[in-house]
């Protein structure tokens, strides 16, 4: 048995010790906003945060994930739903499959990093591809939410 | 406002009272021209149908009949009745249709959703919108003329108004209207403005349901290990390992149903969980019969095709003298271009989940054929379509791949045999591997220009395996239509010679985003470009000159070819980029022009070469498709195509050896990442000419624009994709 932390609750499940994580957060938690989209680290559609760090969840044994914080994209981060809220006003997604962890890379990045650098953003969102070609609005979404977070607080 | 004239004559309307209390319509109408009635007919019955439902507490559900995958369509289409019917956008639902003939052609493909079904949806919103102001008018017993409807409202002259919903009982009494008036376009409230799509919620919070998250309860998963070479089959397995595997439960072969859009076939293994299957799959241990395409390599392949091109072909257009052309010629040019192979890869995999009762089976898939899976899926069982129901899901990406339902078969097969519901996932692996690949190409061309660099004589040539021949196998030229982007060139030249060479598909040959406009507006874009360079003129100024006049072009389609809208489109990507502007030191533009799904399209690309590394900074892209009905998914899809046509001029490569696909993942076919995405800036030309595609024809200008860019940057010309085989990214 295996105790995870996905979105503050406790999940005890009966899974091998080596299945992805993805697969132990889609299969046998039920949560499919984890996408599956190459399998070996290439994409970035499994992303989740785990004690908040950006990983691809694909990569990573579920046994390598007890006892931390898994947040995935129905949880919620410092800047998550203010990134959401950005993509949707700016109509960022096209076909939306990649989204989620596109938004938990962006998440990731600004937990970390107030006001990113374009170079930054790309550094952040490099790993994942969005076969749509959205990434001009992926940008500007990132960089909307750094300007209504600096209002709010000014 | 205007009138559809003929409606009674060419209209079948009726209202059907429902159960729910709500009213709905269908609408049977013919608005296509013979020409697009045959292109249709030879998908489906042409009996399109769509569906209205007002409910009394003025919720209003729209069906979409066509697939959504980022195109849009879920938003366009209904917002088309919404508008008509002067409904308030916020009370509208949609409801995702399943695949039946009832609703007409359902294929979402070939950059024709609008084209096809604007006019209808107009009258679909148009005929609810009359009959609510008759209830309107009836009720208050006053004249219609003095009423009007207004954001889900009739609104009498006097000043009283009535909520749509409460006039569901009375307009359920009526007749429906065979005749109904359109609004003008000056009225229009959602059409040519921008709405956001009604998934953008869902898309960012998860809840957004593809097909790879359809879950039921006791559903098995599914992966399955098919035959590296295309058409093989098994020849014995072993499924001792595969058994051992923690979570799987059984391991079947499957048949190769020898269809275009039949199950590839192999060995399938059962288990309760992805991963399991995953795994399971890898265990297998299967003996090959690999059959005739082991002989396929793609690299002899191309010399093959190259060759062929070479010399004479079958002619396919021919007016004027070439030979004399070039015999007058002051200067003759020749290129050849090689383009390999692609994948479609869309983010999400294909896959499907098919549950098979007895007779019946119920799918639910991110299909951009529904009615096709349908009869697949009915045709494999040997069963009724009416016992089939295919629910189409979410398309995580299709481009092209998603219309063909082999992965859907493959579902009902294994649900069939194991008598569970249960999901079919592909690996990323298995959809490089067997994808319905798009064609590899060779093109020859050859020009003469006269003394004052005009060009006299224009032959193209070219060999690809056709989409035909999945179809019909054996078959080994292009057909027609492959022709037509090659043939209708709009090109102002007197001498003109189109050919094709032979050229045998050893794949599953498929339609991919644009399809045959890749390989016809690559070569033509950078032959036009290198004529340019060998008069020693603008390339701007000389593609202008080469379309010539403003003039319609008589071709074989309804819809006409006009050159002063092809010209206008390159006139303003050219405005937008300041082209002739002084560029930083390496930096460069290039451009290119195209007519594809009768939409015009232009692009300038900015590139600059610096330590022989390419990078694209901007596009500049003009677009006109005719009327918008959704400004900013034209937008999106010009931005998306830019980026597209990036990671094939970029990356895009699919090559065989011994008849096995040699990529496998997205580490060997690689895609555009952001770090390379460019800055796109689109304009949409303003018209009232009827709506043509968007979803595909920014694509096609984009790899052909880059390779113009990189020849005025450096000054050294490249002739075949991808890029990264020269190590310019």
């Amino acid at each position: 048995m295996i105790t995870l932390n996905v979105n503050g609750e406790k999940q005890t499940i009966d899974v091998a010790p080596e299945m992805p994580l993805l697969w132990a957060i889609r299969d046998i938690v039920g949560l499919t906003g984890t996408k599956y989209g190459c399998g070996i680290g290439l994409c970035g559609s499994c992303k989740v945060l785990m004690d908040g760090s950006p990983v691809q969840s694909c990569m990573i044994p579920v046994s390598a994930a007890e006892g931390k914080s898994i947040i995935t994209i129905e949880g919620e981060s410092e800047n998550l739903q203010l990134l959401q809220q950005s993509w949707v006003e700016l109509n960022v997604a096209q076909c939306g499959f990649c989204q989620p962890g596109q938004l938990i890379a962006a998440a990731a990045l600004l937990d970390k990093n107030e006001n990113p650098t374009e170079e930054e953003i790309n550094e952040a969102m490099i790993g994942n591809i969005c076969r749509c070609g959205t990434y001009q609005r992926i940008k500007k979404a990132i960089y909307h939410t750094v300007e209504l977070k600096n209002k709010s607080v000014s | 406002m205007s009138t559809i004239r003929n409606l009674s004559r060419r209209t079948f309307v009726k209202s059907i009272g429902l159960a729910s209390g709500g009213l709905i319509l269908a609408c049977n109408t013919s608005i296509f021209s013979d020409k697009e009635k045959e292109e249709i007919k030879n998908l489906t019955e042409f009996n399109p149908n769509l569906f209205v439902q007002l409910n009394s507490d003025g919720s209003l559900i729209l069906v979409a009949s066509r697939s959504e995958m980022g195109n849009g369509v879920r938003t366009s289409l209904p917002s088309v009745i919404a508008d008509e019917m002067e409904a308030d956008w916020k009370m509208v639902k949609i409801q995702q249709a399943v695949g039946d003939k009832k609703y007409g052609d359902q294929n979402t493909d070939g950059s024709r959703s609008i084209r096809y079904l604007y006019e209808t949806m107009r009258q679909m919103g148009a005929t609810v919108k009359a009959m609510l102001i008759t209830a309107a008018a009836q009720t208050w017993n006053v004249p219609e003329s003095e009423c009007v409807a207004e954001n889900h409202f009739i609104v009498h002259t006097s000043g009283k108004k009535i909520g749509f919903g409460d006039l569901v009982e009375k307009a359920k009494t009526l007749e429906v209207p065979t005749e109904v008036a359109l609004k003008s376009p000056k009225d229009f409230k959602y059409i040519g403005k921008h709405l956001r799509s009604v998934d953008a919620e869902n898309y960012v919070n998860g809840s957004a349901v593809f097909g790879l998250d359809k879950r039921l309860p006791n559903m098995k998963f599914v992966a399955i290990e098919r035959c590296p070479v295309t058409f093989g089959t098994v020849k014995s397995f072993d499924k001792t390992e595969a058994l051992k595997v923690a979570g799987v439960e059984a391991v079947i072969e499957i048949p190769r149903i020898t269809k275009p859009f039949g199950a590839l076939g192999g060995v399938a293994v059962i288990a309760s969980n992805t991963w399991a299957a995953f795994k399971g799959k890898e265990a297998l241990k299967i003996a090959w019969d690999f059959g005739d395409n082991k002989s396929y390599n793609s690299s002899e392949f191309m010399d093959s095709m190259t060759k062929n091109v070479h010399k004479q072909g079958k002619v396919a257009k021919d007016i004027g003298s070439i030979s004399k052309a070039f015999k007058n010629a002051d200067k003759i040019i020749e290129s050849t271009y090689q383009l390999p192979h692609l994948a479609h890869t869309p983010m999400e995999v294909p896959n499907a989940v098919a549950w098979v009762q007895g007779e019946t089976c119920e799918v639910w898939a991110p299909t951009q054929a529904p009615q096709r899976s349908r009869e697949e899926v009915a045709s494999y069982l040997n069963t009724s379509t009416d016992n089939v129901t295919i629910n189409v899901t979410l398309l995580g990406g299709g481009f092209g791949r998603k219309s063909k339902p082999d992965y859907i078969v493959e579902a009902a097969i294994i649900s069939k045999e194991v008598n569970a519901p249960v999901q079919v996932v592909w690996t990323r692996e298995d959809d490089v591997k067997h994808d319905y690949f798009h064609t590899v190409s060779a093109q020859y061309m050859k020009a003469s220009l006269d003394k004052n660099g005009n060009v006299t004589g224009w032959l193209h040539r070219f060999a690809l395996p056709s989409i035909t021949s999945t179809f019909q196998p054996g078959v080994d030229y292009a057909a027609g239509w492959e022709i037509s982007s090659a043939s209708n060139v709009p090109f102002d030249i007197k001498n003109m010679k189109i050919e094709v060479g032979q050229a045998p598909a050893h794949v599953r040959i498929g339609w991919l985003r644009s399809v045959i406009n890749i390989p016809h507006g690559y070569s033509i874009n950078v032959f036009a470009d290198e004529l340019a360079a060998a008069a020693n003129k603008d390339p701007l100024e000389f593609r202008l000159n080469l379309i010539g006049e403003d003039r319609i072009e008589e071709t074989e389609d309804p819809i006409k070819y006009n050159t002063a809208r092809l010209k206008n489109v390159l006139k303003i990507a050219a405005k937008n980029a300041e082209w002739g502007k002084e560029l930083p030191e390496g930096h460069a533009y290039g451009l290119a022009v195209h007519y594809s799904f009768y939409s015009y399209v232009a692009s300038v690309v900015e590139v600059s070469v610096i330590n022989n590394k390419v990078k694209v900074h901007n596009v500049y892209t003009a677009i006109d498709c005719g009327t918008v009905v959704n400004k900013d998914t034209v937008k999106a899809q010009m931005e998306g195509s830019a980026v597209f046509g990036m990671s094939l001029a970029y990356y895009g490569k699919i090559t065989a050896k011994e008849g096995a696909i040699e990529q496998s993942n997205f580490n060997d076919f690689k895609m555009i990442r952001i770090h390379e995405a460019p800055n796109v800036h689109v304009e949409i030309v303003e018209s009232t000419e009827r709506p043509t595609g968007v979803g595909e024809p920014g694509v096609p200008v984009i790899a052909p624009a880059i390779i113009n860019a990189i020849y005025k940057a450096t000054g050294k010309r490249y002739y075949n994709l991808p890029l990264s085989d020269y190590g310019l990214v």
